[in-house]
C-alpha cells in the first residue's frame, strides 16, 4: 500500500460515536422481464366494466373524438400487469429504495406521503380544470396562498406557477424578458443572453430557442464565473442574463450582486435560475440580489418529488415590472368578494405556458410541504442541507483518488461537484464505471452536465433528508470503490455484477435515429417492421 | 556555479512557415532553406536563456555557466544572450548537423552534471533527447521551436522556458520534478485521416503549472451536430468572401460541413458566397500564398489538450498574414464546448513569435461554439 491508500483518518471521538458502516451484501432481482406488449394472449382481462343502465341518459361522445378502431393496448389479468411492473420496479434503484445522494443537482430530498394522500384526496383528484372557478375555490386559493409564500422566499413582487418544469420555468422567463424589449422597441438591438458554463444547460438551450444569441462564461481559477469575461461580453446587445448561483459545483458566487449591477448597467435584465436554492432557503434571496426574475423548480427544493424525469413544476417569480408579461391566466383574489378568480385578460401577457393552470398536484404537495415547515423550517431545511452536505464532503475528500476542484479550503452549499480525475490517472478507470459499481452497493451517483469541465466529474447533492448513518454508509461505499479500483480494477471495468442496471453504448444516446421511445418505434426501428 | 545545458537542434521548425510540416529527415531543412524558410530556433533558445539570466539576476546570474555545443548547436545563442559558455561537443566541420549531432551533444552535455538541460526544437528534437539520455536522470525543458509539438516536456514560450528555468534552479515557489510525455505525430493514423499522437516515453521535466504546455489530446470524434452549427455560423460572418482555415479536426470537419475537401494537417482557403459551394482557391498553402490573398477571414481551432491557437503547426498563418487578413476582428476560433471544457480553464495560446501581435490579440474573445452561441474564452501568450 502507498501512501495515497491511507485508511480514511478519523479522530478517535468520531470513531466512538460513528461505529464503522457496515458494506450491504447487495444482490438485485433479475426478472428478464418482458415488455407488457408482448405479454398478454387476445380475449384476455381484467376488470369486466358493467354497460350502463339503459335508462341513464348518456351524452354523446362527439364523433371527432370517437376511434374508428379499439386502441392496440395489450390484454392482460389485473394480477399479471400487477406482478409486471412489480417485477420491472425491483429492477430499479427508485428515491425511496437507495441513499439516493448521488443524484447531484435534482435535491432528491425525501417527499413525505403524507403530501401524496392530499393530492389523491377526491377534493383534489376528482377535479376538472374546465370546471367553473365558482366550484373550484379551494384549490384556486392553495395556488394562490403558495404564490404568495414565493414571492416572500423570493423577495419578487408577483409569482406564476404555470410552467410545468424548472426548464418551462426558464424559458417563460426569457418570453418574458423578450416581450420587455419588444415592448420597448429594443428587442432588434438587444439579442444576447448570457450564461455561464456551470449554469444548467436549459438556460442557453431556452435562451436560443427564444431567439436569442447565446454568449456562455467559463469558471476563474476558484471556479467562480468570470467577471472580467462578464465586462468583456456586456454592451448594447445585452438582453439578460441568466445566471445558477450557487452554481453546480456547489460554490456561491460572492460577487453576485457586482454580476448584476454590471448587467443592470448595460441596460440588461437579469435572471436568478433558483433551482440550486436548497441551501439558501430563508437565507438569500433572488430580489436582494438586485435580479429582476427569478425561479424554482418546485419538484427538487419544495419536495414535490423530482421523480423520474416528472410530473415537475416551475414556479417564476418577477418584479412588479414585468408582471404584465406573466402567463396567463393569473390567479387573482377579490377581497370585495372574498373570492379567487383566473384572469384572462392580460392583453401583454406571453400567453400560455401550458394548458390549463399548472401541474396541480405538484403545487398542493408544495403547499403542504412549505406549510408543515413553516418559515423557521425552511431555514432549518437549509442549514441541515449544508451541514449534511459538508460533512459528505468532509468524508469523500479522504478517499484515495478524489478532489474537490476549485475553490481550496472553501465549504460548499448544497452539493459538490467531485473529481476523479486522480484515479483515472493512477488507474485508467473513470468515473462512469466507478458509477456503476455503485449499483452493485445498491446506489448509483451522477457525473456532471455535458461538456465535462470538471474531469472526471460526480456530483453529490445530500439534501436535509439524509441521517449521519446514511452518509457514513455511502461514503464508505465510495471509499470501497475506490479502494477496488486500485487494487482490483478488472472488478470495476467490468461492473456491474449484482445488479440489473447494465452499461448502455452512449453513442446511442446521442443519435435520434435509434431511439425508440413508443412500442410503434421499437418494432419499426430495433424489430424492422415496416410500414408502422 | 550554476551548470545549465543548452542543445539547439538549428534546424528545428524551419518547415513551418513555408508548410512542409516538420524538418525530421535528412533533406527537409535543405528544401525548406531553399523555399525561403529563416532559422529561428537559436534566436528562440537565446530568448529563453535571457529571460532565465534576467531573472537569476546579479551576482546568480554571474555565476550561470551554460554547457553546451559549439557554433549553432548552442554556443551562438550563449553568446547571443551574453552569458559564459563551456563547450563539451562539436559537430565536424563541412557538413549538416543531423539527429545524430543533438544525441551525441545531449550525451556530452549532461555528462557535465548541469542541473538542467534545455533544448530548443520540436517533438522530433524531443524523441532525439529522450534516446540519447538513456537511463541518464536529468531535468530537462524544451524550449518550444519546433513545428509540431504534441509533447508535454516543452514550455508555452521562449520567455516562459526561462521563467521554469530560473524556478527550478533557484528552487523558488515549490518547484518539482513531473514526468512529461514525449509525443510525436502518429504518422500511421495521419495516413487514415486521423490526426493523432504516439508516446515515446516520458522526461523529467520542472513542474510549474501553466507554464509548461499539456501534453495534446488525440483529435476526439467532433459531433457533427456541433460542427454543423459551428459550419452555419461561419458561413453567415463571412457571407461573401475568403475563408483561411487553418489545420485542426474541427475546421477539416467545418470544411466539409460547407462541402469542400481540403487537406488534414495544412492551411487551405476557400472563397463563399451564400448559395453556392465553397470553391477551394488554396491547398496546404504557404505564408506567400496566403499573404497574396489580402483581407481574408482566418478560422482556427485549438490544438486539443494544449489550446494552442497559434505557432503550434499552422506557422504559415505568420505575424504578417494575420495583420493582412484583418487582425483580431477576422480571427474566428472554432471550438466545440467539449473541447473547450477539457482544457480545464486554460487559456487559449498564442506563440506567433510577434510580442506586439501576441499582445494585441490577447484577453476574452468570443469562442464560436455553436450557431449563434460563442463562448468567451481567454487567449494568452
Ligand atoms: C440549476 C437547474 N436549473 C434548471 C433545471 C431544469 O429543471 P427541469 O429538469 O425541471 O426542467 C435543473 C434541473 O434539475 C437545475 O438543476
Amino acid at each position: 500500500m502507498t501512501a495515497s491508500h491511507a485508511p480514511v483518518s478519523v479522530s478517535p471521538e468520531e470513531a466512538r460515536i460513528a461505529p464503522k458502516p457496515r458494506l450491504r451484501r447487495f444482490q438485485q432481482a433479475s426478472w428478464d422481464e418482458k415488455l407488457i406488449f408482448e405479454l398478454g394472449s387476445p380475449g384476455e382481462r381484467g376488470v369486466l366494466v358493467p354497460a350502463a343502465d339503459p335508462s341513464v341518459p348518456m351524452p354523446a361522445i362527439p364523433a371527432a373524438l370517437r376511434r374508428a378502431e379499439p386502441p392496440a393496448l395489450p390484454e392482460m389479468s389485473q394480477q399479471q400487469v400487477l406482478r409486471h411492473y412489480l417485477r420491472l420496479s425491483q429492477e430499479n434503484l427508485g428515491a425511496d429504495l437507495n441513499i439516493d445522494v448521488g443524484q447531484g443537482t435534482c435535491t432528491m430530498k425525501y417527499s413525505p406521503k403524507v403530501n401524496d394522500q392530499f393530492v389523491r384526496d377526491p377534493r383534489i383528484a376528482a377535479l376538472h380544470p374546465l370546471q367553473d372557478e365558482d366550484t373550484v375555490q379551494g384549490v384556486l386559493g392553495i395556488i394562490h396562498s403558495l404564490e404568495q409564500l414565493l414571492k416572500e422566499i423570493s423577495g419578487m413582487d408577483r409569482v406564476s406557477l404555470q410552467p410545468g418544469a424548472g426548464s418551462a420555468a426558464i424559458y417563460t422567463n426569457v418570453a418574458m424578458i423578450r416581450a420587455h424589449f419588444a415592448a420597448r422597441g429594443e428587442l432588434d438591438r438587444r439579442d444576447e443572453i448570457i450564461t455561464t458554463i456551470f449554469s444548467h444547460p436549459s438556460n442557453a438551450a431556452c435562451a436560443k430557442t427564444a431567439g436569442f444569441k447565446v454568449i456562455t462564461l467559463h469558471p476563474d481559477a476558484d471556479g467562480y464565473p468570470d467577471i472580467e469575461a462578464l465586462r468583456a461580453a456586456v454592451g448594447p446587445r445585452t438582453a439578460a442574463l441568466l445566471i445558477t448561483n450557487p452554481e453546480d459545483t456547489g460554490i456561491y458566487n460572492p460577487r453576485i450582486e457586482e454580476f448584476v449591477r454590471i448587467v443592470h448597467e448595460a441596460g440588461g435584465l437579469c435572471s436568478y435560475d433558483q433551482a440550486n436554492a436548497n441551501g439558501i432557503l430563508g437565507i438569500t434571496r433572488a430580489r436582494d440580489a438586485g435580479f429582476d426574475l427569478c425561479h424554482f423548480n418546485l419538484h427538487k427544493t419544495f419536495s414535490t418529488p423530482h421523480a423520474c424525469g416528472g410530473p415537475a413544476a416551475g414556479a417564476c417569480a418577477v418584479t412588479e415590472e414585468l408582471a404584465p408579461y406573466l402567463p396567463r391566466p393569473t390567479v387573482e383574489f377579490d377581497p370585495a368578494t372574498g373570492m379567487y378568480r383566473l384572469d384572462d385578460d392580460r392583453p401583454e401577457s406571453v400567453g400560455k405556458m401550458r394548458p390549463f393552470y399548472g401541474v396541480v398536484p405538484n403545487l398542493v404537495r408544495a403547499y403542504a410541504w412549505i406549510m408543515s415547515l413553516g418559515a423557521e423550517g425552511l431555514r432549518a431545511a437549509a442549514e441541515t442541507a449544508v451541514l449534511n452536505n459538508n460533512y459528505l464532503l468532509h468524508k469523500v475528500r479522504q478517499i484515495p483518488g478524489v478532489s474537490v476542484p476549485y475553490a481550496a479550503g472553501r465549504p460548499r452549499v448544497e452539493q459538490v461537484r467531485y473529481s476523479w480525475e486522480k484515479l483515472h490517472e493512477d488507474t485508467g478507470l473513470h468515473s462512469e464505471d466507478l458509477g456503476l459499481r455503485a449499483a452493485d452497493f445498491g446506489t448509483h451517483y451522477w457525473t456532471s452536465h455535458h461538456p465535462y469541465v470538471v474531469p472526471e466529474p460526480m456530483t453529490l447533492e445530500p439534501t436535509e433528508s439524509y441521517t449521519r448513518a446514511d452518509l457514513d454508509e455511502y461514503a464508505a461505499i465510495l471509499a470501497e470503490i475506490a479502494r477496488e479500483a486500485y487494487e482490483d480494477p478488472e472488478t470495476v471495468r467490468t461492473a456491474p455484477h449484482r445488479s440489473t442496471i447494465h452499461r448502455v453504448r452512449p453513442e446511442a444516446l446521442d443519435d435520434p435515429a435509434t431511439w425508440a421511445v413508443s412500442w410503434r418505434a421499437y418494432r419499426r426501428k430495433v424489430l424492422g417492421e415496416a410500414g408502422r | 556555479m550554476t551548470r545549465i545545458g543548452l542543445v539547439v537542434n538549428p534546424v528545428a521548425g524551419l518547415g513551418g512557415r513555408v508548410g512542409l510540416g516538420g524538418t525530421d529527415g535528412p533533406d527537409r531543412p535543405r528544401v525548406a532553406l531553399s523555399l525561403g524558410a529563416r532559422p529561428q530556433a537559436g534566436a528562440r533558445a537565446a530568448a529563453a536563456l535571457g529571460e532565465l539570466a534576467a531573472r537569476a539576476g546579479g551576482p546568480a546570474r554571474d555565476g550561470l555557466l551554460v554547457v553546451t555545443a559549439a557554433g549553432p548547436l548552442g554556443a551562438d545563442s550563449v553568446a547571443a544572450a551574453g552569458l559564459a559558455d563551456r563547450i563539451v561537443y562539436a559537430a565536424a566541420a563541412g557538413r549538416d548537423t543531423t539527429a545524430a549531432d543533438t544525441a551525441a551533444a545531449v550525451r556530452a552535455v549532461v555528462a557535465e552534471d548541469v542541473g538542467l538541460l534545455l533544448f530548443a526544437g520540436g517533438d522530433g528534437t524531443a524523441r532525439d533527447v529522450l534516446g540519447a539520455l538513456g537511463n541518464v536522470h536529468c531535468p530537462v525543458l524544451g524550449v518550444p521551436t519546433g513545428v509540431k509539438m504534441h509533447s508535454a516536456v516543452f514550455a508555452v514560450g521562449p520567455r516562459a522556458a526561462g521563467e521554469v528555468a530560473a524556478a527550478w534552479l533557484g528552487r523558488t515557489g515549490g518547484v518539482r520534478l513531473r514526468d512529461a510525455e514525449v509525443m510525436d505525430r502518429d504518422e500511421d493514423a495521419l495516413a487514415e485521416g486521423r490526426v493523432t499522437s504516439r508516446l515515446h516515453g516520458w522526461l523529467p521535466v520542472p513542474d510549474v503549472p501553466v507554464r509548461v504546455q499539456q501534453r495534446k489530446t488525440g483529435s476526439t470524434t467532433v459531433s457533427p451536430e456541433a460542427v454543423g452549427g459551428i459550419a452555419a455560423e461561419v458561413a453567415e460572418r463571412v457571407g461573401e468572401g475568403l475563408l483561411v482555415l487553418g489545420p485542426g479536426s474541427t475546421t477539416r470537419a467545418v470544411a466539409a460541413a460547407l462541402g469542400a475537401d481540403v487537406s488534414l494537417t495544412g492551411v487551405d482557403a476557400l472563397a463563399l458566397r451564400p448559395g453556392h459551394p465553397p470553391r477551394v482557391v488554396a491547398r496546404d498553402a504557404r505564408e506567400d500564398t496566403l499573404l497574396a490573398l489580402g483581407p481574408a477571414w482566418l478560422a482556427l481551432s485549438p490544438i486539443g489538450g494544449q489550446g494552442f491557437l497559434l505557432g503550434r503547426g499552422n506557422q504559415q498563418i505568420s505575424p504578417r498574414v494575420l495583420r493582412a487578413a484583418g487582425g483580431r476582428e477576422h480571427l474566428l476560433v472554432l471550438c466545440t464546448e467539449a473541447k473547450l471544457a477539457a482544457l480545464g480553464g486554460r487559456p487559449l495560446l498564442l506563440d506567433t513569435g510577434d510580442d506586439a501581435l501576441d499582445a494585441e490579440l490577447s484577453g476574452h474573445l468570443p469562442v464560436i461554439t455553436g450557431r449563434r452561441r460563442t463562448s468567451l474564452y481567454r487567449l494568452a501568450m
